[in-house]
């Protein structure tokens, strides 16, 4: 079956690196909806990829950030260069089901060929990305994308998880915004690499930039004290364009810093990281699922529920027949 | 070598566990938005992931569209007159485009003088305004198990 694939799947990314829409639209399909194919596409990905650089644009909703997404991809289109963006929203815990319409805002690019926008249901994921996202932006990649965008929204602690995927993360308020505890609280100091005050014709724009200079004045220092790299704080007007060009500067001047400092090889690293960790976790649960019944893990819920095991024995329970299934550790 | 056609993301996976993504987009200059509001979050009432492209659409710009997201329907909202123009040409552009495993429909205002014209067109299934959302979605959930 793998073999199979992986032959079918050789045809799909050819014609996607030539620019077939249809194959890039397949391959992403493929991606979301995991399994074997899934993992024969990742890694022939894996093999492809690796010159692509990867922009979050993140921010609570209402900021702005698919005016901003749409005005980057003018940018980058303006030098010449194709561009692919994943817009991630999310999914209804209740149905499952997405109203995905962050696009709506990038309808000016709808004809170009040279602009390819994937919107994505973070389906059940609670970080604000979808599982698939890293996988996503590596087929991407191997297609042959230099840019790759990936917007999503923010509230508390999902900054964090767009960071953990792109290179540079831009996080987007605006003015009137700048509740100071708030958003030490939800990591997002440690996490933008650019500040955004977009819809900068409102008023409270330089309170707002005095709020943010204070935080990142007090906010701790990085874990890297070899990193220094001071977030700027961009003001833009996302649906005239204004400070767009001075934001995507930041980016490549963020870009420059992480290349010259190995910070940029060093968050890849971590990435990859947090990706298998996320994949073991999956693949250990995946395996339980199949070597004990839904109700023997009913069961196990229920007794950690009503407190008769904790739910540390109950994990315990779950886990013991993978375990055993393993060959017994080599003799020290 | 197989075909791009043949090669399609369910084809290892259960039909029924499959999630389906749908774009949903006016035609032309109408600018009635609340119906397909409504349609939209009912389809995401039903597990489905609805692309939502709003007004102001042209065909070429829906095809675009549906080729990068890999949506399995296509749903129009009409309820200015403008759905036989409109649907013609966006059936021109998917047959063009071979995009022939892309349930089309359409709703809103639709005389029933102008269903076989539509059908032509490729539309596979025509709501009134007095269609019921569990309507819409068995239509769809039906032709898209039996397109596999």
């Amino acid at each position: 079956m793998l073999a199979f694939a992986m032959r079918d799947l050789t045809h799909v990314f050819a014609a996607a690196q030539a620019g077939d829409v249809t194959a890039k639209g397949r391959l992403l399909s493929v991606i979301e909806r995991g399994g074997a194919q899934a993992n024969a596409a990742s890694e022939f990905a894996a093999q492809h990829a690796g010159s692509a650089y990867t922009i979050g644009v993140t921010g609570a909703p209402g900021a702005g950030k698919s005016t901003l997404t749409s005005a980057l991809i003018g940018q980058i289109r303006r030098l010449g260069d194709e561009v692919a963006v994943l817009a991630i929203d999310p999914s209804s815990p209740f149905s499952g089901g997405a109203i995905l319409g962050d696009r709506i805002r990038m309808q000016d690019h709808a004809n170009d060929g040279g602009v390819f926008i994937r919107s994505m249901a973070t389906r059940g994921h609670a970080g604000g990305l979808s599982l698939a996202t890293p996988a996503a932006i590596r087929v991407l990649d191997a297609i042959g994308y230099r840019w790759i965008l990936v917007e999503t929204v923010g509230v508390g602690q999902v900054e964090v998880e767009i960071a953990g995927n792109a290179d540079s993360t831009i996080v987007v308020v605006n003015p009137g915004w700048g509740d100071i505890v708030q958003a030490s609280k939800a990591g997002l100091m440690e996490v933008a690499d650019i500040f955004c005050i977009n819809k900068a014709d409102r008023p409270g724009v330089a309170e707002t930039l005095r709020d943010l200079r204070q935080m990142l004045a007090l906010s701790p220092g990085p874990p890297d004290p070899t990193a220094h790299w001071r977030p700027p704080i961009i003001s833009t007007v996302g649906h005239t364009g204004e400070g767009v060009a001075q934001l995507w500067d930041a980016a490549m001047a963020h870009r420059e810093f992480g290349t010259s400092t190995g910070t940029l090889d060093r968050r890849r690293r971590e990435r990859i990281s947090n990706e298998l960790r996320e994949i073991i976790a999956r693949r250990l649960e995946q395996r339980a699922r199949e070597l004990i019944t839904g109700a023997q893990w009913a069961e196990l819920t229920g007794q950690a529920l009503t407190g008769q095991i904790s739910p540390v024995a109950a994990a315990e329970a779950i886990l013991a027949p993978v375990l055993r299934s393993l060959p017994p550790s080599p003799m020290p | 070598m197989t075909s791009l056609s043949d090669f399609h993301a369910d084809s290892l996976h259960d039909p029924a566990d499959t999630i389906r993504r749908v774009l949903v987009a006016k035609c032309g200059l109408d600018a009635h938005e609340r119906g397909v509001h409504v349609v939209a979050r009912g389809l995401r009432e039903h597990g489905f992931e609805v692309v939502y492209l709003g007004l102001r659409n042209t065909p070429e710009a829906i095809c675009n569209v549906a080729q990068q997201e890999d949506v399995d329907m296509i749903g129009i909202s009409s309820l200015a007159g403008g759905h036989r123009d409109f649907m013609r040409r966006l059936g021109a552009f998917m047959r063009q485009r071979g995009m022939d495993d892309i349930l089309l429909v359409i709703g809103g205002v639709i005389p029933e003088e102008d269903h076989e014209y539509l059908r032509e067109q490729g539309v596979a299934g025509i709501f009134g305004q007095g269609a019921s959302m569990s309507e819409v979605v068995a239509f769809i959930r039906s032709h898209l198990r039996a397109a596999g």
